[in-house]
């Protein structure tokens, strides 16, 4: 409970969202990271420093640089919190247009 | 495939919105909110007060097969409009969740097909997230209770 807490909270900063979105597609540095946003360099790195730790971001060594993946196990983890909620209202709202394809006025 | 109910949530917010087009007219869509005895059907839960006007309320009663009360619900009605927009509040008794805000707007797309938006405003967003995990439960326990109930029928 208190991990997914973070894992929330983590995602709540519009700039980690960002970040999450750049490294989406393709691995990347910490400094290719932070030349897309205008915000000083350490800011940068303590919002990667917080997507590492709740592993939403992942690490991995080449040579001398550090590249940042994205977590995609994590990333569902997030997705799976609201998907149980979002079928119960789906399997409500299937059977209400069931019932009402069928509905015939009384009078 | 795409999914017929959306629901959007985001993270720094206290509210969460959830869409979903139905293959009905608005009319029709409108009438499942309104008729007691079709809310009972779909939402599965016992309608024990279902005034659907400014200034009434309402009152669901959930049970299991046994007939033991487990979900007691009930809200009032700040705005109604027929066909177009129902703003009431939701409140589970006897739990530690605080009353929440419900705006339902309903919108012809043509004359047969039909958009609910509904948007659901909490307390606050840690109360929010402790939401969306409790219905699940509730929602399978429903499902048990239900298929209990077919299968003691068919006894």
């Amino acid at each position: 409970m208190n991990l997914r807490r973070d894992v929330f909270q983590a995602i709540a900063d519009p700039t980690r969202r960002a970040i999450l979105l750049l490294v989406t597609s393709h691995s990347m540095t910490a400094g290719a990271i932070a030349s897309n946003f205008d915000t000083a360099r350490p800011t940068v790195s303590k919002h990667l420093k917080i997507l590492t730790e709740c592993e939403l971001l992942q690490q991995t060594q080449n040579g001398r640089e550090v590249y940042y993946t994205i977590n995609a196990k994590k990333m569902k983890q997030i997705a799976d919190f609201i998907e149980p909620f979002r079928q119960m209202w789906d399997e409500r709202f299937n059977k209400l247009e069931d019932i009402m394809k069928n509905y015939k006025p009384e009078n | 495939m795409e999914l017929k109910t959306k629901i959007n949530a985001e993270e720094d917010k206290q509210e969460l919105v959830i869409t979903r087009e139905f293959d009905l007219p608005v009319e029709l869509l409108f009438k499942a909110y309104i008729e007691p005895q079709i809310v009972e059907q779909w939402m599965g839960t016992k309608v024990l007060k279902l005034e659907s006007k400014k200034h009434g309320g309402y009152q669901f009663e959930t049970s299991d097969a046994k007939g033991n009360v487990v979900v007691q619900m009930n809200g009032v009605i700040h705005e109604f409009v027929l066909n177009e927009k129902i703003t009431r509040t939701f409140e589970m008794e006897n739990s530690p969740f605080a009353v929440q805000l419900e705006f339902l707007e309903f919108k012809p797309l043509n004359d047969n097909r039909s958009k609910l938006t509904m948007q659901i405003v909490y307390k606050s967003n840690e109360l929010r997230d402790q939401m969306l995990q409790l219905p699940f439960k509730q929602g399978l326990n429903m499902a048990h209770n239900r298929l209990e109930e077919i299968c003691n029928k068919l006894k």
